[in-house]
C-alpha cells in the first residue's frame, strides 16, 4: 500500500475516534505509572475488549516511520500544547504535525532524532516523577507548566528539557501544521485555514490579491497540480545538455 | 592521470548568474566556448510552489556540491571559526540566478568612487581608518553601457528615474543617468505597495518600485509574471524569471559554438611556467577531465572563486594562483542586509501572493544621497517594503512582545495577524576593512577532502552607524504607513555567510591591493578573467548581481576585442 493510501485510511479511522482520550481508556484499564508509559501507544491493545463494545469511539494507531509507539504519543501531547484545539478549532493534533515530524526526521530532519528520543524520553521520566503518568495523560495544564519551566530552562534534573529542545518542536510543529500536505501534515488543510491563507495556486491576478484571505481557498497541494513533477516525465531532453565526452 | 578534452578557446567555469551572462558575448564574437558547470539543468516543472522544499530545506538543488562546503565563519581571529546555516550558492545551469529574489539594481555612481567623492564633499578623514577601500578603476558611466546590454538581453523591468539626464517621476530620482528606458515597465503594485509609497509621499520621500529581473509583460518567449508567491527561494515555474538558464544561456546555445557540459565540478586552474593558465582540472562522475583552453574565466561564486584559486597551488604559484600579492581573499564583505524592521498593522495587507521583488523603495537614505555632513559615517541605506508571504513563515511571525510564542494566545494572535506583518529589508553600504578576509579552513573539508572557505570578518562602526540610522527612518515611514507596533532586530556584529557576498579578488590598476586589472584580468596571469561580485570593492546600499553580470559582460568584450594579446 502506498504511504498516500495508508494514510488516507489512518485518517478516516482516526477522524472517529473522537472523544475517548487515551488516558481515559488507560486509566480505565488500570494501569499507572511505568506501565502506562509501556503501554501509552498501544490503546488498542490495551482495550481490545472495549474495541467489540464501541469500535468507532476507539482512536487506533497509526503507523510510524522513526518514532516509538511512547515518543509518538508524548510528542502529540507536547505539539498540540504548542498549537492547541481547546479553543474548538483545529490545531497541531487535527493537523497531524506528528506526522509530519515522524517522517522527516527519516530524511531532511535526520540530525534531530536524537533530541527527539532524549527530549521525549525525558518528558515522560518527569510527567511520571510529578504525576505518576506519561507526559501524554498529564492534564494541559501540567503540560503546559512543564512546557513553559522548559522555555525558561528550568528543568534542572533533566537539562535536556530546555528552550532548545522547545525551540525545535515548536519549529517542527509550525512547519508539520502549516507546510504542504504532501509531506504529511497540515491535514484537510486545517493550518492554511487557521492562517487564512488563500493556498497555492499557479497565478494569481491583481484582483485576487485585493480580495486577500477572502478569496475563495484553493485547497490542494502543490503536487496534486499537473505543473509540477512528481514522477519523471519521459522523453523530455533540455537543449543543449551534454552528458558525453 | 586526467583524460585530456580537445583544445577550445574559453574555459567558463560556473553558468550562474554572470558566466551565464558572459558565454553570450563570446560566441557572438565566434569564439568557442565551453561551460563546465557543477550541477545540471532544471527546469519548469522542478519549481514547485512549496515552502518547506525552497525556505527550508534549502531548495532541491540539482547536485549538494554547495551544501558539502558551506563556509566556516568567525568574527575575527580570538574565535574558532564554526561551520553553519547554508550555502546561498545553488548548483544548476543559472546558478543562483534560478532561485534568487531578481532584484536587478544599478550602483549609484557614488558607489563607484567612494574615497574621493567623500574626500571632496567631507574630508578623507571621514574614511573609516581600517578601511582598505579604493575608488573603482573606472566611473559608472563605463559600466553604463554593459547594464543596458544586460538588462535588455535578460529583460529586466523597472522604471526609469533618470533617462540621459532628464528625470522621470515614478523611478529612482537618485539613479544615475541611464541611456534609455527599461525593457519592460517595473511589476505591478499592490494594495500595499501603494499604501507604503503613498506614505512615504507624505514625508516628502520619493517612493519607486524597484527594478527586477522578471518579466512584468511578454518578453520575447516568455511570459510575465504569474505572481503566484513562490519567488523567493523559488524557481520559476513559468519562466518569467529572467535566470541565465532561460535567456542568455539558451540563446549562446543557438551559435552551435557553446558547449555545456554539466556535472563537470572543477577542481583546479593549470598554469605554465610563465604564470599563464593553460587549462582547467575537472571531475565528471569519478573521473578527472583535462579541459585546456587559450582563455580562463573563473565565475563560480565568491566563495569559490577565491577557493579555487587558493586550491590551484603550483611551482609559480605556491600560495595559489593569482596569489603571489597574498591579495586573493582580502577586502572580503558580506553585504550588510540585515537588522531589519518589522511592522505590525491594525488590517490585513493581502500580501499571500506578493514576491519579495513587488516593493516600493526609498533611495533619500542611500549612498550619499543626503548630507552627512553630521553624521558619524559615508553612505547610507535603501529602504525596501515588499510583499511576499507564505504560511510558515507566517505562523512564524514575531510576536511583537504581545504574547508568548505557543499555545492558546499565541494560536489567536497569528490566527488574526498572519496578514498583518511585514519585516524591511534594508541594504546598507559595506566596505571593506583590515581584518576581514576569505581563506582555507585549515580543519574543515568537504567530502573530496579539500577544505572549505573561512570567513573572518564583522561589521565596524561605519556599517552599524548606518543600521542605526536606517532602522529609524524605516520606522518613522511604518508609522506613517498606519503600523501600531514596531520591532527592531539587532545591529550585527559577525558577517557571517551572506547571498551578498563581494570581494576575494578585488578589481583595481594596483596590483599589489588588487587581484584583478580594470577589465577584470588577472594581474599575475594576463588570460585568466574573473568574473562576479568577487571583483568589487565596494557593495552600494543594494544587491549586486546586476552589476556583476555588466562587469562579466565588459569583460567577455574585452577579450574578444584583445584576443592576440591575452590569448594569442
Ligand atoms: C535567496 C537569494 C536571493 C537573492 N536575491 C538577489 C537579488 O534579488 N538581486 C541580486 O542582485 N542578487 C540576489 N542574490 C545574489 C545572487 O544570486 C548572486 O549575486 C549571483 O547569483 C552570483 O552570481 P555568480 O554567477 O557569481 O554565482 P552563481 O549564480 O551562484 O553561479 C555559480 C555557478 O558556479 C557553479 N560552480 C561553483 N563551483 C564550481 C566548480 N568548482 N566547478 C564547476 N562549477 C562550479 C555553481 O554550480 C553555480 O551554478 C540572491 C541570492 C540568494 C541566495
Amino acid at each position: 500500500m502506498d504511504k498516500n493510501k495508508k494514510n488516507c485510511i489512518a485518517q478516516n479511522q482516526s477522524q472517529e475516534g473522537g472523544g475517548l482520550s487515551r488516558r481515559d481508556l488507560l486509566k480505565g484499564a488500570g494501569l499507572t505509572g511505568a506501565a502506562l508509559i509501556a503501554a501509552s501507544s498501544g490503546a488498542a491493545i490495551a482495550q481490545t475488549p472495549s474495541l467489540q463494545a464501541a469500535p468507532s469511539r476507539i482512536p487506533v494507531a497509526e503507523a510510524f516511520e522513526t518514532l516509538t509507539s511512547a515518543e509518538s504519543a508524548a510528542l502529540d501531547a507536547f505539539a498540540s500544547r504548542i498549537i492547541p484545539s481547546d479553543d474548538g478549532t483545529p490545531g497541531a493534533r487535527e493537523a497531524r504535525a506528528v506526522h509530519f515530524i515522524d517522517r522527516g526526521l527519516t530524511g531532511a530532519m535526520a540530525a534531530s532524532r536524537d533530541q527527539y528520543a532524549v527530549g521525549l524520553a525525558a518528558l515522560d521520566s518527569l510527567a511520571v516523577e510529578r504525576g505518576g503518568v506519561a507526559f501524554s495523560f498529564l492534564s494541559a495544564a501540567e503540560q503546559d507548566a512543564i512546557i513553559e519551566a522548559m522555555t525558561q530552562n528550568a528543568i534542572t534534573a533533566y537539562p535536556m528539557l530546555n528552550a532548545g529542545f522547545f525551540n525545535t518542536v515548536r519549529t517542527h510543529t509550525i512547519e508539520g501544521t502549516f507546510s504542504d500536505p504532501y509531506y504529511g501534515g497540515n491535514r484537510d488543510f486545517v493550518g492554511w485555514a487557521l492562517l487564512g491563507y488563500p493556498g497555492v495556486r499557479i497565478a494569481s491576478s491583481a484582483d485576487d490579491v485585493s480580495q486577500g484571505s477572502a478569496l475563495a481557498p484553493s485547497r490542494q497541494s502543490a503536487y496534486d497540480m499537473p505543473a509540477y513533477t512528481k514522477d519523471p516525465v519521459a522523453g523530455v531532453q533540455p537543449e543543449g545538455v551534454s552528458h558525453g565526452h | 592521470m586526467a583524460t585530456e578534452m580537445p583544445r577550445t578557446d574559453v574555459v567558463v567555469i560556473g553558468l550562474g548568474a554572470v558566466g551565464g551572462v558572459a558565454v553570450l558575448p563570446l560566441v557572438n564574437a565566434g569564439l568557442n566556448v565551453i561551460g563546465l558547470e557543477a550541477g545540471g539543468w532544471m527546469g519548469t516543472r522542478d519549481f514547485a510552489p512549496d515552502e518547506i522544499r525552497n525556505n527550508i530545506r534549502d531548495w532541491p538543488q540539482a547536485v549538494p556540491k554547495a551544501k558539502n562546503e558551506i563556509p566556516t565563519s568567525r568574527a575575527n581571529i580570538n574565535f574558532e571559526a564554526v561551520q553553519g546555516g547554508g550555502h546561498p550558492m545553488m548548483n544548476g545551469v543559472g546558478g543562483t540566478s534560478l532561485h534568487y529574489w531578481a532584484q536587478s539594481w544599478r550602483l549609484n555612481p557614488w558607489d563607484f568612487k567612494t574615497v574621493s567623492e567623500t574626500t571632496r564633499r567631507y574630508g578623507a578623514n571621514r574614511i573609516p581608518e581600517d578601511s582598505t577601500v579604493e575608488d573603482w578603476p573606472f566611473a559608472y558611466e563605463d559600466l553604463e553601457p554593459y547594464y543596458d546590454r544586460v538588462e535588455y538581453a535578460l529583460g529586466v523591468s523597472g522604471n526609469a528615474g533618470n533617462i540621459q539626464g532628464t528625470l522621470h517621476a515614478g523611478g529612482n530620482q537618485f539613479e544615475g543617468p541611464r541611456s534609455r528606458a527599461y525593457p519592460m515597465p517595473g511589476l505591478r503594485s499592490s494594495g500595499f505597495t501603494d499604501m507604503m509609497g503613498d506614505a512615504a509621499r507624505t514625508l516628502g520621500w520619493q517612493p519607486f518600485q524597484g527594478p527586477a529581473a522578471i518579466n512584468s509583460e511578454v518578453y520575447g518567449d516568455r511570459p510575465g509574471c504569474f505572481y503566484h508567491g513562490f519567488c523567493d527561494r523559488g524557481g520559476c515555474h513559468v519562466a518569467a524569471k529572467s535566470s541565465t538558464a532561460v535567456t542568455t544561456i539558451p540563446e549562446a546555445l543557438k551559435s552551435g559554438r557553446l558547449k555545456v557540459v554539466t556535472h563537470a565540478r572543477v577542481l583546479k586552474i593549470v598554469n605554465n611556467a610563465d604564470g599563464r593558465v593553460t587549462g582547467v582540472e575537472y571531475l565528471s562522475g569519478n573521473q578527472v577531465m583535462f579541459q585546456p583552453a587559450d582563455a580562463v574565466l573563473l565565475a563560480s561564486h565568491t566563495y569559490e572563486n577565491s577557493r579555487l584559486l587558493l586550491l590551484s597551488r603550483s611551482k609559480e604559484f605556491p600560495e595559489g594562483l593569482a596569489n603571489n600579492s597574498g591579495q586573493v581573499g582580502q577586502h572580503y564583505l558580506s553585504h550588510h542586509q540585515g537588522a531589519p524592521v518589522i511592522a505590525l498593522f491594525p488590517k490585513n495587507l493581502n500580501n499571500w501572493y506578493g514576491l519579495p521583488a513587488q516593493g516600493v523603495a526609498i533611495d533619500e537614505w542611500a549612498d550619499d544621497n543626503f548630507d552627512h555632513g553630521d553624521l558619524d559615517f559615508i553612505g547610507g541605506g535603501n529602504l525596501w517594503a515588499h510583499t511576499d508571504r507564505k504560511p510558515i513563515s507566517a505562523a512564524k511571525m514575531s510576536t511583537f512582545d504581545l504574547v508568548p510564542n505557543w499555545g492558546a494566545k499565541w494560536k489567536a494572535f497569528i490566527s488574526e495577524n498572519a496578514d498583518r506583518t511585514n519585516a524591511s529589508y534594508i541594504q546598507k553600504t559595506t566596505l571593506p576593512y583590515r581584518g576581514n578576509y576569505l581563506d582555507l579552513d585549515p580543519l574543515v573539508k568537504d567530502r573530496l577532502g579539500l577544505p572549505v572557505i573561512r570567513i573572518t570578518a564583522e561589521y565596524r562602526q561605519n556599517e552599524l552607524g548606518i543600521a542605526a540610522f536606517t532602522q529609524d527612518r524605516m520606522e518613522e515611514w511604518y508609522r506613517a504607513a498606519g503600523a501600531v507596533q514596531i520591532i527592531r532586530a539587532p545591529l550585527g556584529t559577525a558577517m557571517g555567510t551572506s547571498t551578498h557576498a563581494y570581494g576575494g579578488t578585488r578589481m583595481g590598476d594596483d596590483p599589489s591591493t588588487n587581484v584583478t586589472d580594470r577589465y577584470g584580468f588577472a594581474h599575475e596571469s594576463p588570460n585568466l578573467g574573473i568574473l562576479g561580485a568577487s571583483v568589487m570593492g565596494t557593495s552600494g546600499s543594494r544587491n549586486p548581481t546586476l552589476t556583476a553580470q555588466a562587469l562579466a559582460w565588459r569583460t567577455a568584450e574585452h577579450l574578444v576585442a584583445n584576443w592576440e594579446s591575452i590569448a594569442g
